[in-house]
């Protein structure tokens, strides 16, 4: 996915000379690229973040359109103040590009973990928030971001995410994605965990359980009507996200129908509130998280099994 | 205007603000408005009809505490109307106790939050120099607020593109709101410091306008960091140096004392 966000913005930037990529001293074999075809459009900060995100609020505020690019945490939690108050509250079109969604990053440990950001980038005011599951996604987000001025932050996998989209989908409402239908019980997930949803589905077949999977890359604005929409004829829905339960893509969902007065059965599924200790590749850890295939498989099964 | 007939305005209008609406900070402002007004007096290339024009100067107020120095100096110079400093810090009103930009011509940045206005300004300067712009960008600290790291990873920023339009400007009044900078968390030997991460660095007299306004119009190809020796409180002899009036807000006794010091203080050379 990461690839396919550089191509992407590569070729972005040949018709915009405005787009800029900055980044934090990361991005090994992946930017270097758009740093030699683009070289007044490319710009390595340092590790220094801070001053990255406040660089790219200035140039936003010249004109410029600058993505900000780094890994896990760093270009959302470290600058946190800068993107509020630099960005978000003067409006800025500034987009943050964070590589390695959830556990992707998965043995180089907790620090390198993306699992808040998506509850705190969206309660930043203006800031538009995607998640999407597969590159034809990730390319769908860049094209939604540019085609509107205003705060973004896009979360990206790391690479080689299957597809789960035909062709690239149009995010321009914030609509959910139909990925594969079911009758029983509609699974939404926001991110590259999209593929644990479809073996849910597979899985479940055999008990008898018809899975609707969903993905939502685009979880602010939440387009809840349309989720409501999707989920049309089932008993509920569960939400799946490789991120804290407290205050993420599930929460987003809860807070939509909430509000609108919807009484929808809803099960948010994500990490529980604890800082991950053990060490590991992202499966594993999904599998000691409770996020592994037959765990996800087991709630949704008794979810549809008690909404029925 | 002459900077110091500017200056001295906008020491009278902050006071009365701050003491009629109940508003801290007025030592920081006092000790700031010398080089707010030489800056959007006479050296910064901006005016108050051109505040949206492409090719103006940018000037921006890292200590966003000082924001009632920061509005009386724009209000006297043009930019903002007089009348608004009347409700400064009032509900409803247009400036709050914090620099804000929205709906205020002639500022370029909400700050209030420390360290945040270099970085930006660096962000500023280096889409000039990539479009050979030749403006520049001038950005005003506090020294208490030169702890923020941020500062420091800008000034790196700065000085490995030779950033030569953008120059700071240190209120270096060696007090902070609990005790004095070198008490609290040392920053000497500062210039040495900013001359260290590869910067030009002036130390002047930053209440002498004459000063201001040489050091301010010296341009270089690397960037430059004046030091504006100043003094928190300056132009009330019972605030000049004095801790407490960072925080503390006027009384009605204190502004018509500190008033009457400066209306009878219109003597001095003039820039």
């Amino acid at each position: 996915m990461r690839d396919a966000f550089v191509k992407k913005l590569n070729e972005k930037a040949a018709d915009d000379p405005n787009i800029m990529l900055l980044v934090g001293d990361l991005g090994f074999g992946v930017v270097a690229d758009f740093g030699d075809t683009y070289p007044k459009q490319f710009l390595n900060c340092g590790v220094a973040e801070q001053s990255m995100v406040g660089i790219a609020a200035g140039m936003a505020a010249s004109g410029r359109r600058p993505f900000v690019y780094s890994i896990a945490n760093f270009p959302t939690l470290r600058p946190l103040e800068q993107i509020r108050n630099d960005i978000c509250y003067h409006g800025l079109s500034v987009t943050i590009v964070s590589v390695g969604a959830g556990l992707a990053y998965g043995s180089l440990g907790y620090t390198h973990h993306a699992v808040e950001d998506i509850s705190i980038l969206r309660s930043l005011p203006g800031m538009r928030v995607f998640s999407p599951a597969d590159a034809l996604e990730c390319n769908a987000a860049v094209d939604e971001i540019l085609a509107t001025p205003g705060p973004a932050y896009l979360r990206l996998g790391k690479n080689r995410e299957p597809l789960v989209n035909p062709t690239q989908p149009d995010l321009s409402r914030g609509e959910p994605i139909l990925i594969r239908d079911g009758s029983d019980v509609t699974l939404i997930a926001a991110g590259p965990i999209i593929t644990q949803a479809l073996e849910v589905a597979e899985n479940l077949v055999a008990s008898g359980v018809s899975v609707r999977v969903v993905s939502c890359p685009v979880i602010k604005p939440l387009n809840a009507e349309a989720i409501r929409s999707v989920a049309e004829g089932t008993v509920g829905i569960v939400t799946l996200e490789e991120h804290t339960i407290l205050g993420g893509f599930g929460s987003a969902v809860l807070e939509g129908f909430a509000v609108r007065g919807w009484r929808t059965p809803i099960l948010p599924l994500g990490l529980e509130d604890a800082a991950t200790h053990i060490m590991g590749s992202q499966e594993w850890i999904r599998e000691r998280a409770g996020l592994a295939t037959p765990y996800v498989q087991q709630r949704v099964a008794t979810f549809a099994e008690e909404n029925a | 205007m002459q900077s110091i007939e500017l200056a001295r305005r906008a020491r009278i209008s902050a006071l009365t603000m701050c003491s009629t609406s109940g508003a801290s900070h007025i030592g920081a402002a006092l000790s700031v408005i010398d080089i707010l007004a030489v800056l959007y007096g006479h050296v910064a290339d901006v005016a108050p009809h051109r505040t949206d024009d492409p090719a103006r100067d940018i000037v921006l107020v890292s200590k966003g505490h000082s924001a009632s120095g920061v509005y009386a100096v724009l209000a006297h110079a043009g930019y903002l109307p007089l009348e608004w400093l009347d409700d400064y810090y009032l509900d409803g009103s247009h400036l709050g106790g914090h620099v804000t930009a929205h709906g205020n011509p002639g500022v370029e940045l909400s700050t209030g939050a420390l360290g945040h206005a270099l970085p930006f300004g660096v962000g500023r300067a280096l889409t000039d120099k990539l479009d050979g712009v030749d403006r520049r960008v001038f950005v005003v600290l506090s020294d208490g607020e030169c702890a923020e790291g941020s500062n420091w990873e800008a000034a790196l920023m700065a000085a490995h593109h030779s950033l030569g339009n953008v120059t700071v400007v240190i209120d270096r009044n060696r007090l902070q709101i609990l005790g004095r900078t070198e008490d609290v968390l040392g920053l000497e030997p500062f210039a040495d410091k900013w001359r260290a991460f590869g910067w030009e660095v002036d130390e002047i007299d930053g209440h002498d306008h004459v000063q201001l306004t040489e050091a301010l119009r010296v341009r270089s190809d690397r960037p430059r960091a004046i030091v504006a020796n100043t003094t928190k409180g300056k132009g009330v002899d019972f605030m000049e140096d004095k801790v407490e009036w960072h925080t503390l807000v006027p009384t009605a006794d204190h502004l018509a004392l500190a008033l009457a010091q400066l209306q009878t203080n219109t003597t001095e050379v003039q820039a």
